[in-house]
């Protein structure tokens, strides 16, 4: 479904480049899930910006469903590749109501019957009708996040890239949340890329993870084997006995 | 022996749907101890923090029985009284020292200011001071750090820096809000590491507010679990793993778990009971 | 929902139509404007000069124009004429009331004219970025390194004097500022969330620009020119007052000004009333342009 190759990723030119992602590879499968793990800046969720074009300046090789990605990236490649990102707060327009968001994502991939289709996509994430109408600022983060989720499937995508989709949330929410992820993908038979510092959540979602510490993947393991505690790398060990500690 | 001792305390912001009440009644007592304060957003538990030290923005309304710190009951003191009381006896840490620390001073005239403030001492007396506090919460070259501003340091930094700064005219009671989800988990350790040394050296009270119930349980010695505003439960930490309250349960269940693997998490399921019942004393 | 009053209607958390949702954040806008005494203050004033430039012929007592050289520089309070009389005898309250008309003719043409001239510039640099920018930027600075009111003299003595150009010429002077602001704001909404999320729907810099970027500016606009307002008309007056803006007999309040002035020391009403009134408005587009600033300024609203 995503293969990446010695990819690199940089920002600003001469002397103020910093290389935010230095040669990571990585290959998801079609239906999989795969988790991203690592601090705050070691350019987890860079990757995520470059696949989606986010990220202008980039070297080496994307391909998602056998396309090598160029320069641009074309409606095709929006409609079957989505984001969620990390903070809903931020990632809903303000003065747009859900009714508005949705219908717009529906109109921007050439969908018709929008009416139908905002009612849908509403359900599918479980809010009812009542939320149409509403503004960012008469929504909870949880339901925020929902509707952020809803945007991302408008345009029935196969692959959805999710920025700490939950790490602004409460846990209570962030149960609900990730449930409602695992149901949509066992229903639409997504592939999901998944970033976060939580290795618990990357291990509940996910079934393999790369570790990335400084811009370079330093690990790629089972997430079995995250269970057993088995990580080879030390940093991506120090990472692991840290999370479980608690 | 009881340091402080809230009684009673309402937080409400008038709004045009009625008052919002964001804490309802709440009554604890704090010792030499870690209390912990865990709770999901809108609770209640940051305004009880503020609160505690009236730091709470117009049109809001604090309102208690009493807020006694050392017998001394702060509702009764005048907005200057109180500003002693701030800092000198009761410090606050927040979630963000970048938004604590003022980008335009350099780190060390910003803890000198905070010491001359409250102690009558020379400059290089302060001076002497700023780097000993640096020193205490472990870092490597205060004398460099003295000279930094604080865009040149990482959020783990930072937070070292609020806590040397805060607990510099030697407070007894530290309230420290989320003074740790900012950070990522690695440092955070530290962090935490560095605040329970300086407060158990020092024979200090702590309320630690936060959100993490597993951080809560492994670094205080009392907890208060608030809901809507509320104490629902309060346990020992080392026995939150065993909480009776469904909510506090609801909670502990719906964190995933890398030792027991599920399809599915499990969902709180809340009851409007709880929001309801008498708030439970915190009084020790 | 036979049960619920217009108000609960209004201020509902769960809208039931696209309408109803328009309707309910217009009506709580409103309840913010309305608890601010002085922007309703200000308001009501520039209502009443609506309603006076509206009713004009209703309410003034004279023709505008009508002379009467034996009734000359009448003091305040004469009979029959409120406000006194000018040089040539015009009874001064019906001219300022038909000169209410011209303000707001004034007034109404800027507003169009500067913050959406503005608005375009600024944005379009603020989102393309690059040379595009530079380029607009720098003709930004070129219009903002010109004293304002020279370079409205300078336009108007190109074009011509007369209120059209006036207006034309205030108008050149006024969007350089708008452009900045816009520009600002454009600069922080484009690398927000919901920005990148929109364009991961493939939306074009077109609809991101007009659809998502101006909804967000256009408040910040709205208070900004409000506040400017006051400038504006005086801008308009002291065109009038060097005679390159309305021309005799025109009941221009600036120009009313300019042709009390001959006499300001024996009869100082004559070009006091219409300053009075050009203070009047400014003041009152000032408070408003403040109570607005509450109620549009999306930063605040979150809460």
């Amino acid at each position: 479904m995503l293969d990446i190759t010695d990819l690199n990723v940089w920002f600003g030119q001469g002397r103020d480049r910093v290389d935010a992602v230095k040669a990571a590879s990585l290959a998801v499968e079609q239906g999989e899930s795969f988790g991203l793990v690592g601090e705050s800046g070691s350019g987890k969720s860079t990757i995520l910006r470059a696949i989606t074009g986010l990220a202008p300046d980039w070297s080496g090789r994307i391909t998602v469903d056998g396309t090598d990605l160029g320069r641009r990236r074309d409606r095709a490649f929006y409609k079957s590749v989505q984001m969620v990102f990390q903070d809903p707060y931020a990632s809903l327009h303000p003065r747009h109501s859900v009714d508005q968001v949705l219908s717009e994502t529906l109109h921007l991939h050439g969908l018709g019957e929008i009416d139908r289709r905002v009612a849908k996509l509403l359900d599918d994430v479980g809010l009812g009708p009542r939320f149409r109408f509403r503004y960012p600022h008469q929504l909870s983060g949880g339901q925020r996040q929902r509707v952020a989720i809803a945007r991302a499937l408008a345009g029935e995508p196969r692959l959805l890239l999710l920025d700490e989709p939950t790490s602004a949330l409460d846990v209570s929410v962030q149960a609900e949340i990730l449930n409602l992820l695992t149901d949509l993908r066992a229903e639409r038979g997504l592939t999901y890329l998944m970033v976060s510092h939580d290795l618990p959540v990357v291990g509940h979602m996910c079934e393999r993870l790369a570790v990335m510490k400084d811009g370079e993947i330093v690990e790629v393991m089972e997430v079995a084997a995250l269970r057993r505690m088995e990580a080879r790398h030390p940093y991506a060990q120090s990472l692991l006995q840290a999370s479980v500690a608690g | 022996m009881t340091l402080l001792d809230v009684g009673n305390l309402w937080v409400k912001f008038p709004t045009r749907q009625g008052m919002f009440e964001a804490v309802r009644g709440v009554s604890f007592s704090l010792k030499k101890e870690r209390l912990g304060i865990v709770g999901e957003s809108g609770s209640g538990k940051s305004m009880t923090g503020r609160a505690i030290l009236r730091l709470i923005r117009k049109p809001g309304i604090v309102e208690a029985d009493r807020i006694a710190l050392e017998g001394t009951d702060l509702m009764r003191l005048t907005e200057i009284q109180m500003r002693q009381v701030r800092g000198e006896q009761i410090s606050m840490v927040m979630q963000d020292p970048k938004f604590s620390l003022n980008p335009v001073m350099t780190i060390g005239a910003q803890i000198m200011e905070a010491y001359l403030l409250h102690a009558k001492a020379s400059r290089s007396e302060a001076r002497a001071k700023a780097v000993e506090m640096l020193e205490a919460v472990s870092i490597r070259d205060p004398e460099r750090v003295m000279r930094a501003y604080p865009h040149e340091m990482s959020g783990g930094m930072g937070q070292r820096i609020m806590i040397a700064m805060m607990l510099i005219p030697n407070p007894q009671i530290l309230i420290a809000d989320e003074p740790t989800s900012a950070l990522d988990v690695s440092v955070q350790r530290q962090v935490l590491d560095i605040m329970d040394r300086l407060v158990t050296d020092r024979g200090m009270g702590l309320i630690f507010i936060s959100h993490d119930l597993n951080l809560v349980a492994e670094f205080c010695d009392r907890v208060l679990i608030m809901y809507a505003g509320r104490i629902v439960e309060v346990c020992d930490a080392d026995k939150l793993h065993a909480a009776q309250h469904p909510y506090t349960r609801g909670l502990l269940n719906s964190l995933p778990r890398l030792d027991q693997p599920r399809a599915r998490l499990e969902v709180l399921q809340r009851d409007a009971a709880w929001a309801e019942a008498p708030s439970v004393s915190g009084r020790v | 929902m036979s049960g619920m009053t217009l108000r609960q209607w209004l201020l509902t958390d769960t809208p039931t139509s696209r309408r109803h949702a328009k309707m309910a954040s217009f009506y709580k806008g409103w309840l913010t404007l309305r608890g601010n005494t002085m922007a309703m203050f200000g308001l009501g004033i520039l209502v009443a000069l609506g309603l006076i430039a509206l009713f004009a012929p209703l309410l003034a007592p004279y023709d505008w124009t009508t002379q009467n050289l034996g009734n000359r520089l009448q003091p305040l309070g004469t009979e029959g004429h409120l406000l006194g009389t000018d040089s040539l005898g015009r009874d001064i309250l019906s001219r300022l009331i038909y000169g209410s008309r011209i303000t707001l003719y004034i007034v109404a043409l800027v507003a169009l004219i500067a913050p959406v001239a503005g608005l375009l510039v600024g944005t379009v640099a603020g989102y393309v970025g690059g040379w595009v920018d530079l380029v607009l930027m720098r003709i930004t600075d070129i219009f903002l390194a010109f004293p304002r009111l020279v370079l409205a003299l300078a336009f108007v003595a190109a074009l011509g004097a007369g209120i059209e150009n006036a207006v034309l010429a205030i108008s050149l002077t006024a969007w350089p500022p708008y452009a900045r602001i816009a520009r600002a704001e454009t600069l922080t909404i484009r690398s927000s969330d919901y920005i990148s999320a929109i364009r991961l729907q493939g939306a074009g810099p077109i609809r991101i620009i007009t659809k998502h970027i101006w909804p967000l500016c256009i408040s910040s606009l709205i208070v900004r020119v409000t506040l400017d307002m006051a400038g504006i008309i005086l801008a308009a007056a002291g065109l009038g007052f060097l005679g390159l803006g309305a021309q005799p007999p025109s009941p221009e309040w600036g120009a009313m000004i300019s042709e009390g002035r001959r006499f300001i020391l024996d009869y100082w009403w004559v070009a006091t009333m219409p300053g009075l009134a050009i203070f009047t408005v400014s003041l009152a587009f000032n408070l408003l342009g403040d109570g607005l600033r509450d109620v549009l300024d999306p930063k605040d609203s979150e809460t």
